[in-house]
C-alpha cells in the first residue's frame, strides 16, 4: 500500500509537468488548430537558457523569470515571424514548419551545448520539511509550481480583459477582428504564453531527467497523450489528462509493463482514445455539415 | 518543342543504364552510399504516396522501416531463409501493420494521424528494446546480419547488393507508378483534393486511406529490409523519430507528389550529412530543418518541381502556368 501511494503521488507530480505542456499545446491548438510539435523543443531550449543563466551566477529564481521572458519572446517570434508566411497555407505546410523547428532547436541546442548530459539545479531544499517520505521535496515543489501556473492561467483567461480578447480571437477570429481585437497579436500572445508554460515544464523536469537536447521528446509524447485524453480543444481537460497520464504511466510502469515500455503506454493511450472516444474525455464532439 | 513520352522514356533508360554502370566506376564506400540512396528513395516514395498523393501527414514511417529491417534480420538469423525470400514477408508484415495502425487514426480529420504517428515514431526504439522479445530482437545490442554473397564471381558483394537494390527499386517504382496512374491512384489523389466530393463519387475514403497507409508502410518496410541488408546491422537506436523525419524531409526537398522527387530527396538525405558533419555533429539536422522550412516557404514543389520548371522554360521558352507547377496542394 505504501509503495502504491508513493507511485501514485509521484505520478501526480510528473503528471503536473505533462499537464503544463499539454496546456501549452492546447492553447496553441485552440487558436490556430495546429499541434505545435516543436513545443517540447522550445521548452528544452528555454531550459538551456536557464542553465546558462544559472551558470553565469544568477540566483535561481531570477534565472527562472528571465527564462520565462525569453520563452515568451521565443513563442511570439515563432508565431509572428516563422509561421507568418504559412498563415494561410495548407495544414501540411504548417506541420512541416513545426517539424523543421523541432529539428532546428534540437540540433542548435546540441551544437551550442553538446549532447553531454547536464545537471540542472532544483530550487527546492533537499531535506523534506514535512513528515512524509512519499515524495521528494522537488516533487512537492513541482506540484506547487504546476498548481500556481494553472491558477494564474485560469485567472488570466477568466478575469482579465486581455484574456477575454484572446479567448474571443481563438473562438471567432472574424467577429473579433470586427470589434477591434488584433487577432494576429492575440495568437502571438497565446503562443508566447504557451512557450512560457512549456519553459516552466522544462525547468521543473530538468532536475529529474537531467538536461540534454532530447530531454523533452518523451515528455512531449505524454503531453500529447494527455491532451488527446482530456480533449484537444479543452485546456482544463488537457491539463487533467496530463495528470492522469502521469499517474497511469507511473502505475503501469511500476506494476504492469515495467519501466522499459512507458512510452508505449502513451502510444496506447493515444490510439485507445482515438478508437473509443475521439473527442477525449472533456472535448466537444464536432459534427461537420456538408 | 515539348517533352514527348518517347524522349522521356529514352531519358529514363539512359538514367537506368547509368545506374547499372555506377558501381563499376566508383569505390567501395561510394557503392554503399548509392545503395543507401536507392534504399531511401523507396522509403521517401512510400512516404510520398501517403503524404504527397493522399494528403495524410504521417510522421512515423521510421517504425515501418524498423519492422522491415527487423523482419529480415530475424528471418535470416532464425529461419535460414535466403535474403531475397525475406523481402516479400517483410513487405506483407508491414502492409498489414500499416493498415491496422491506420484504421483508428485515419477515421478522423485534422491532426490526429500526424499526432498518432508522431507518437509511434517516438515510442519505436523503446518498443524494440522490450526484453520480452529480446530473444528475437537482440534487445539493445541489436542483430548482426551476414552480407549476401554475389551470385557471380565477376562482381563483389557490395556491387551485387547495389544491383539487387536497384532491381527492387525498379520493381517498386514501376508498381508505385502504375498504382498512382490508374483508377486507384486517381481515387487516392481525389481523397487528398476533396474528401467529400471523393466519397460522394463512391470512393470508400476510409478504406482507401487505410490501404494507402498500408501501401506506404509496405514501401517503407521494403526500404528498411534493404537498409538492414546494406548496413548488416539493426539496432533500436537507429530507428528514432529523426529517421521518420528524414523521410519527410526527403519528400519535401525532393518534391511533394512527384515520383522522381524520391531520388532527389534520397540523394539529399544520404549525401548532406557527410559534408555537414565536418562543421558540427549537429549540423546535418540544422541543415535539414532550415531546408525543410525553406522548401515550404519558397520551393513547395521541391527539386523535382524546380527541374520540371527549368525543363519547361528551356523547351518552351515561356514560363509555365501556375496550375502546371503545383501538383501538390501546398499552396491554398
Amino acid at each position: 500500500m505504501q509503495a502504491f501511494l508513493h507511485q501514485l503521488l509521484s505520478g501526480l507530480a510528473t503528471g503536473g509537468i505533462y499537464a503544463s505542456l499539454a496546456l501549452a499545446l492546447v492553447m496553441v491548438y485552440q487558436s490556430t488548430h495546429h499541434i505545435n510539435f516543436a513545443q517540447g523543443e522550445l521548452a528544452m531550449f528555454s531550459t538551456y537558457i536557464a542553465w546558462t543563466l544559472v551558470q553565469a551566477g544568477f540566483p535561481y529564481w531570477e534565472a527562472f523569470f528571465l527564462t520565462l521572458i525569453f520563452a515568451f519572446a521565443l513563442g511570439v517570434f515563432v508565431q509572428n515571424v516563422i509561421l507568418k508566411p504559412v498563415e494561410n497555407a495548407s495544414f501540411f505546410s504548417v506541420v512541416m514548419v513545426f517539424i523543421g523547428l523541432l529539428v532546428i532547436f534540437n540540433s542548435v541546442a546540441g551544437w551550442i551545448y553538446t549532447y553531454t548530459v547536464k545537471t540542472f539545479p532544483s530550487p527546492f531544499p533537499t531535506q523534506a520539511w514535512y513528515g512524509g517520505s512519499y515524495l521528494s521535496p522537488h516533487e512537492v515543489g513541482m506540484m506547487g509550481v504546476t498548481l500556481v501556473v494553472l491558477g494564474l492561467v485560469f485567472a488570466f483567461f477568466r478575469f482579465t480583459k486581455l484574456g477575454l480578447a484572446m479567448r474571443a480571437a481563438a473562438q471567432n477570429p472574424v467577429s473579433s477582428r470586427l470589434v477591434g481585437i488584433r487577432v494576429g497579436w492575440m495568437l502571438a500572445l497565446g503562443a508566447g504564453l504557451a512557450g512560457a508554460i512549456g519553459a516552466v515544464a522544462g525547468m521543473m523536469a530538468a532536475p529529474i531527467l537531467y538536461l540534454e537536447p532530447n530531454m523533452m521528446g518523451g515528455i512531449l509524447l505524454y503531453a500529447l497523450a494527455g491532451a488527446v485524453l482530456g480533449g484537444i480543444d479543452n485546456p482544463w481537460g488537457a491539463a487533467l489528462g496530463g495528470v492522469l497520464v502521469g499517474v497511469v504511466e507511473n502505475l503501469a510502469g511500476a506494476y504492469v509493463v515495467g519501466t522499459e515500455l512507458k512510452l508505449t503506454v502513451a502510444l496506447c493511450v493515444i490510439v485507445g482514445v482515438l478508437v473509443f472516444k475521439p473527442s477525449g474525455l472533456f472535448g466537444r464532439f464536432v459534427v461537420t455539415r456538408v | 518543342m515539348t517533352v514527348t513520352p518517347n524522349v522521356r522514356l529514352i531519358g529514363l533508360f539512359a538514367v537506368l543504364a547509368l545506374a547499372i554502370a555506377l558501381p563499376f566506376f566508383v569505390g567501395g564506400y561510394r557503392v554503399f552510399q548509392f545503395t543507401m540512396v536507392l534504399d531511401y528513395a523507396i522509403a521517401v516514395f512510400g512516404a510520398n504516396i501517403l503524404t504527397g498523393y493522399n494528403g495524410q501527414i504521417a510522421l512515423g514511417n521510421g517504425a515501418f522501416y524498423a519492422i522491415g529491417a527487423y523482419t529480415v534480420a530475424i528471418l535470416m538469423n532464425h529461419s535460414g531463409l535466403p535474403y531475397w525470400a525475406t523481402l516479400p514477408i517483410a513487405a506483407a508484415i508491414c502492409f498489414v501493420a500499416g493498415f491496422l495502425f491506420g484504421l483508428p487514426a485515419l477515421r478522423l480529420e485534422g491532426p490526429y494521424l500526424a499526432l498518432a504517428t508522431f507518437a509511434l515514431a517516438v515510442a519505436t526504439p523503446q518498443l524494440l528494446k522490450f526484453h520480452g522479445i529480446e530473444k528475437w530482437t537482440g534487445g539493445v545490442q541489436g542483430i548482426l546480419l551476414d552480407k549476401p554473397d554475389a551470385p557471380f564471381a565477376a562482381i563483389n558483394s557490395d556491387q551485387w547488393l547495389y544491383l539487387f537494390c536497384l532491381i527492387v527499386t525498379v520493381i517498386m517504382f514501376v508498381l508505385g507508378y502504375n498504382l498512382l496512374r490508374g483508377r486507384t491512384g486517381r481515387a487516392i489523389v481525389a481523397i487528398r483534393d476533396h474528401p467529400m466530393a471523393a466519397s460522394s463519387m463512391g470512393i470508400d475514403t476510409s478504406l482507401y486511406k487505410s490501404l494507402t497507409f498500408g501501401v506506404s508502410a509496405m514501401f517503407t518496410g521494403i526500404a528498411g529490409a534493404l537498409g538492414a541488408l546494406a548496413t548488416q546491422f539493426v539496432s533500436p537506436d537507429s530507428f528514432t523519430l529523426f529517421l521518420s523525419i528524414s523521410f519527410i524531409v526527403g519528400v519535401v526537398v525532393g518534391g511533394v507528389a512527384t515520383v522522381s522527387g524520391a531520388f532527389f530527396g534520397a540523394i539529399f538525405i544520404e549525401f548532406v550529412p557527410p559534408f555537414a558533419d565536418q562543421i558540427s555533429k549537429a549540423a546535418p539536422w540544422a541543415i535539414y530543418g532550415v531546408l525543410l522550412i525553406f522548401c515550404v516557404y519558397a520551393m513547395p514543389t521541391g527539386v523535382a518541381g524546380l527541374f520540371r520548371l527549368l525543363g519547361r522554360m528551356i523547351f518552351r521558352r515561356q514560363p509555365p502556368s501556375s496550375s502546371e507547377i503545383s501538383p501538390a496542394r501546398l499552396t491554398p
